[in-house]
């Protein structure tokens, strides 16, 4: 039996490793990688919670629907890093800095 | 200490030592193909929390399809986009990650003393659910199907919806514009 404090504790350390990414790299596909950790560590909190709610299964259900939700992100922020790729040649957040052409 | 929790621990080490990994590995291509490892990793955990049919969807729709879709996409679209930032060289922890850095580690330091006073084998409906418990014999898929159709039936129609448009949408943006 697994202390839920210990599952908390471990989607907490995976939430911060991605924020780090989020906030200090200098790529978007490793920022992208950032969102799904943190998106990971919150289903993770889901799930666990989830385990003591069987008439309902609430953390299961939302951990499927954000799991659908990640997937579409990923596709759509795929599909934008591309083609700010081909108007920039460069996909550095950084140096992105203006909305016009 | 049984078998069990050392295999939970050892699933969780791996979690955490492969994010680290990904974050400060200096070659795009080894850190996405070690993001593989964190999300098989993290499909154990979730049967840990008796939820195997979450983790059967997280290997296929996060490992055999945005996986794919991320390599896929990357190594055939362009030969310079995944190594832009070999160019400048810096030092493991450069300057700039240190504001990052800090504030991750803050975070944590916050996220850390709130689970600790949140106590939460203690919340009254988790310490009350006795019969509302999962139990490794249930059958989740079960359970999960018949709430998807019951209950929750206006956000699988929803999240459907959404799906859709969120694929078109990727597909037009991705497609190639005839040069005028």
């Amino acid at each position: 039996m697994i202390p839920l404090s210990h599952f908390m504790l471990i989607s907490g350390l995976l939430f911060c490793i991605g924020l780090y990414a989020v906030l200090s790299k200098r790529n978007a596909i490793m920022i992208l990688i950032g969102i799904e950790f943190m998106l990971n560590a919150a289903i993770l909190n889901l799930v666990a919670f989830g385990k003591y709610d069987k008439q309902v299964m609430g953390g299961q259900m939302f951990a499927l629907f954000a799991i659908v939700l990640a997937a579409a992100t990923v596709a759509v922020s795929l599909a934008i890093i591309l083609n700010v790729y081909t108007y920039h040649k460069n996909i550095d957040p950084t140096t992105i800095d203006q909305l016009r052409d | 200490m049984n078998i069990e929790q050392v295999v939970f621990y050892i699933l969780a080490a791996t979690v955490l030592s492969s994010a680290f990994m990904v974050v400060f590995n200096r070659n795009m291509v080894r850190s996405i193909f070690l993001f593989f490892v964190t999300l098989f990793a993290m499909s154990g955990l979730f049967i840990y929390a008796l939820a195997d049919f979450v983790a059967v969807t997280q290997l296929i729709v996060y490992v055999g399809g945005m996986l794919v879709l991320m390599i896929f996409a990357f190594l055939l679209s362009s030969k310079t986009i995944l190594n832009t930032s070999a160019t400048h060289k810096t030092s493991l922890i450069g300057l700039h990650h240190l504001p990052g850095m800090l504030i991750s580690l803050l975070f944590f330091l916050i996220l850390f003393v709130t689970i600790h006073q949140a106590n939460p084998e203690e919340i009254g409906w988790v310490r009350n659910a006795g019969n509302n418990t999962l139990v490794a014999s249930d059958n989740t898929i079960h359970a999960i199907g018949i709430n998807l159709m019951t209950r929750y039936l206006i956000p699988f129609e929803i999240i459907s919806v959404l799906l859709m448009m969120a694929l078109i949408g990727a597909a037009h943006l991705a497609r190639r514009t005839k040069k005028q």
